[in-house]
């Protein structure tokens, strides 16, 4: 692929580039923004300029195609640099220089592990700016470079997209399918023979396992039984127009492993279940600490681009995914696991179990309290995960998208485990797990199955959210992409929540992605603010359904203040962040904020990002006292079980909603 | 014309001596640099923005360590000096940037008196370099006014 074609599949219309690459760059503070204005026009670059992390990831979401090239400042106010860096390399791969009036070689090196292409040192010369380009066309001409995990992510893409980035949606379903095929032979030989047959076809015929493509699969597998079902048989039975052995293969390998995994997670659960009885929070909240100090251990730098995961989901897909996840593990990364799994639940008929899940879920609205438990699930899911993940990306788009209800439910779990609400350090190990599960696919109604305990907790309902979102955004050929991504960060929990509510949000994928991170962030987000967020969107929108329930259940509360006294809540939002002390800044944030919200977006990302931007700025405790406290740190985390707890039923009530929106959305996608 | 020309000068030597005391570094002639047809205003809106900026840095440091030694928030004191260092080295104004480096081992080492004494410092020479700024900012548009080019910097 030329840097021609690139450019020219990127949507620039210079034909000379690097003259017009589209640079985006943020940094808070104006002078250092306008000097950067200044040098990069003389390098005739197309500048756009945001003052705020918030606003920049916004407009990411938004088109991930409009930039080439990010360059952010390492101090900002509402969000660090090195996590904006973190979630701009999960959901859109671009390349991110780094800016700093710091040059201690600690943080040079915490850039480079966080996934910086460059770390530039204030005051910045025209001349070291001349050369920026050489990391646009670095990415997209050499994606296998990228971490072992992305390989079959990358290569897909390459082959497939024909001169996308690799962020490139339209890359998602194809990446999605390598990424999963990771550790099935088999499956990467179909794979990579669709690809190698048309490797600079721009869209390559991805298999959609819809609901009912899926039940006359396993009406085709009950009919023969799973032990004599093979995929000439299975095939012949469905009797389905342009599916070919190799789908079915792929699919079949991906059911085998959910239903040992539904197998696994039900005597699980029973444990998990009889453990929580005595909703002994203390002693869960610690079995989490020590499972998110393990996942710490195990995502070491920041940015573990799939290296991390890679051991546990093969697929191609978790390479990108797997590294935000590792990276967002820490905080947040299941959220991007658990789509997957919601993906793949919703088109299983698991579905059934989803909803039952969700009627436990309900019972135990304390189960957060049990996130301990979930940690037991995690490890459990952990191990499905890895088996999965290679299904999972085989699932298409649609199928992810229906998955995620399955992954929904594993999120859920994962959720829980993953103290999204307050154990926060243990989410990150919990997250994992979940993610591997959801990435499995296969996984769904295992993960229904397991999730129930953990539905009851708030947490584990943040997860769905999350999870569910993923599938909505799944939904479009995002979705499978945004899966590979979410594992990666931590915002897709996020997202699925926002997609799902809103079939725009298929266009702000992205956005939404980064919304829904943030909102579910309790796990993911390492900012804190993303936790909160969705809460407060939840209040405005109804969320699809999957989302909305969730967004309006846990965030009713920040929500409603937030809606009334933006100011108050982003004042508040400081101390949920902890780390956000600016007042000054708070204030600015709470414009982005009321506006994210105010507008009625496409995507409910938007607004999600909105509050979540606020949050993000004031560190609003209340309101999402389970996300934000998750995110901000481990902490915090502890403290939002509280919140969750109430939020759970509401949670759990909408399973059938949720569901029911991931079938239309999955429909009208 | 005479007085073009002898505004021209003038010009020269202020910047020169400018950069002479170290007020100014190199970093502003990139600035100016900067400046061409399409962007005719640059280097004005660029100081015009650390003014702002750094008027706002001024105040919020001046609160920070208004108070007594045990509730010192170091960490706002750090992001406000770190900001003003940034914002002053992209300028180019070297003596303020230097002092943010030296009031930075100040509040490392949580010394408040010595926090109040850089404080002092760098408002100091923040107040002389723009006060020089905006003298060069008159002498431009003298020099505009009176129908000639201001005259750039090798």
């Amino acid at each position: 692929m030329t840097v021609e074609e690139t450019r020219a599949s990127s949507g620039n219309d210079f034909d000379d580039f690097p003259k017009g690459m589209r640079v985006l760059a943020v940094d808070d503070d104006p002078t250092c923004l306008k000097l950067l204005e200044g040098l990069l026009r003389k390098c005739q670059y197309h500048v756009t300029l945001a003052n705020q992390a918030r606003i920049a990831l916004n407009m990411l979401r938004e088109n991930r195609n409009r930039f080439d090239l990010i360059i952010s400042d390492v101090h900002m106010p509402d969000m660090d640099g090195f996590k904006l860096l973190e979630l701009v390399g999960l959901e859109m791969d671009l390349p991110v220089i780094m800016l700093s009036a710091n040059s201690d070689p600690k943080l040079v090196m915490k850039g480079i592990t966080h996934g910086a292409c460059d770390y530039l040192v204030k005051p910045v010369r025209v001349e070291e700016l001349r050369n920026i380009w050489q990391h646009v066309v670095r990415k997209k001409v050499d994606p296998k470079s990228r971490d072992k995990s992305n390989s079959s992510y990358d290569r897909d893409q390459q082959g497939s997209e024909g001169g996308q980035g690799p962020a490139v949606t339209g890359n998602v379903d194809q990446d999605g399918k390598s990424s999963r095929k990771r550790k099935d032979d088999e499956e990467e030989d179909e794979e990579n023979d669709q690809d190698d047959v048309d490797p600079s076809a721009q869209k390559k015929p991805r298999v959609v396992w819809s609901i009912e493509l899926h039940r006359k699969f396993v009406a085709a597998v009950n009919q023969l039984g799973l032990e004599k079902a093979v995929p000439k048989r299975i095939l012949d039975l469905m009797n389905v127009d342009g599916l070919t052995r190799e789908n079915v293969a792929s699919h079949l390998q991906k059911y085998r492993l959910y239903l040992k995994r539904i197998s696994t997670a039900a005597s699980q659960q029973a444990n998990m279940v009889a453990a929580l009885g005595g909703k002994d929070a203390s002693y869960l909240r610690m079995g989490s600490l020590d499972g998110y100090g393990d996942y710490r251990t195990l995502t070491g730098s920041g940015r573990l681009p799939g290296t991390g995961l890679s051991s546990y989901a093969p697929s191609g897909m978790l390479g990108r995914l797997n590294s935000p996840a590792g990276v967002s593990l820490r905080g947040l990364a299941s959220p991007t696991i658990i789509q997957p799994n919601l993906a793949q639940s919703l088109s299983n008929p698991a579905f059934g179990k989803f909803q039952t899940i969700g009627s436990q879920a309900h019972q135990n609205p304390n189960f957060f309290q049990g996130i301990p438990s979930s940690l037991e699930l995690d490890q459990f899911q952990q191990t499905k995960s890895t088996t999965q993940v290679g299904d999972f990306s085989a699932i298409d788009s649609h199928r992810s998208f229906s998955a995620a209800t399955n992954s929904f439910a594993d999120t859920r779990a994962a959720v829980n485990s993953s103290n999204l609400l307050g154990t926060g350090p243990s989410n990150p190990l919990l997250l994992q797990g979940n993610t591997q599960q959801i990435q499995n696919g296969l996984g769904f109604v295992n993960q229904s199955s397991v999730n129930v305990p953990s539905l009851t907790s708030d947490s584990f309902n943040v997860g769905t959210s999350g999870s569910s979102n993923i599938m909505d955004d799944g939904r479009g050929q995002e979705w499978p992409f945004q899966v590979s991504k979410f594992s990666s960060n931590p915002l897709p929990l996020n997202e699925p929540f926002n997609t799902a509510q809103m079939p725009p949000n298929s266009m702000i994928y992205n956005s939404s992605s980064s919304s829904i991170h943030i909102q579910n962030s309790p796990m993911q987000f390492p900012s804190n603010s993303t936790i909160s967020a969705p809460i407060e969107d939840s209040r405005g929108e109804h969320q699809g359904g999957l989302v909305g329930n969730f967004v309006q259940n846990v965030n009713q509360l920040p929500n409603q203040r937030f809606r009334q006294h933006k100011q108050d809540y982003t004042n508040n939002s400081n101390n949920a962040f902890s780390a956000l002390s600016t007042l000054s800044n708070s204030n600015g944030g709470t414009t982005p904020f009321s506006q994210t919200v105010d507008q009625d977006n496409g995507g409910y990302n938007r607004r999600v990002n909105g509050s979540v931007s606020s949050i993000m700025q004031h560190g609003e405790t209340e309101k999402s006292p389970m996300n934000m406290k998750m995110r901000s740190t481990d902490g915090y985390i502890l403290d939002q079980t509280k919140s969750h707890g109430g939020l759970v039923p509401n949670n759990y009530d909408s399973l059938d909603d949720i569901m029911n929106a991931v079938m239309k959305r999955v429909q009208t996608f | 014309m005479d007085i073009v020309n002898q505004l021209q000068r003038q010009y020269v030597d202020f910047l020169s001596s400018l950069y002479r005391e170290g007020l100014l570094d190199d970093q502003f002639l990139q600035i100016q640099k900067l400046q061409d047809e399409s962007n005719p205003d640059f280097v004005n809106e660029v100081v015009t923005l650390f003014f702002e900026d750094s008027e706002k840095l001024l105040h919020n440091l001046a609160i920070a360590l208004s108070v007594d030694q045990q509730h010192v928030d170091y960490q706002k004191v750090d992001a406000c000096v770190h900001q003003f260092k940034g914002s002053s080295s992209s300028i180019g104004a070297q003596r303020v940037r230097n002092i943010c480096v030296s009031f930075r081992t100040c509040y490392d080492a949580k010394n408040l008196e010595g926090c109040l004494r850089c404080l002092q410092q760098v408002k100091d020479e923040y107040y002389l370099v723009k006060n020089k700024l905006q003298t060069l900012f008159r002498l431009e548009q003298q020099i505009v006014a009176a129908g000639g080019a201001i005259p750039i910097m090798g």
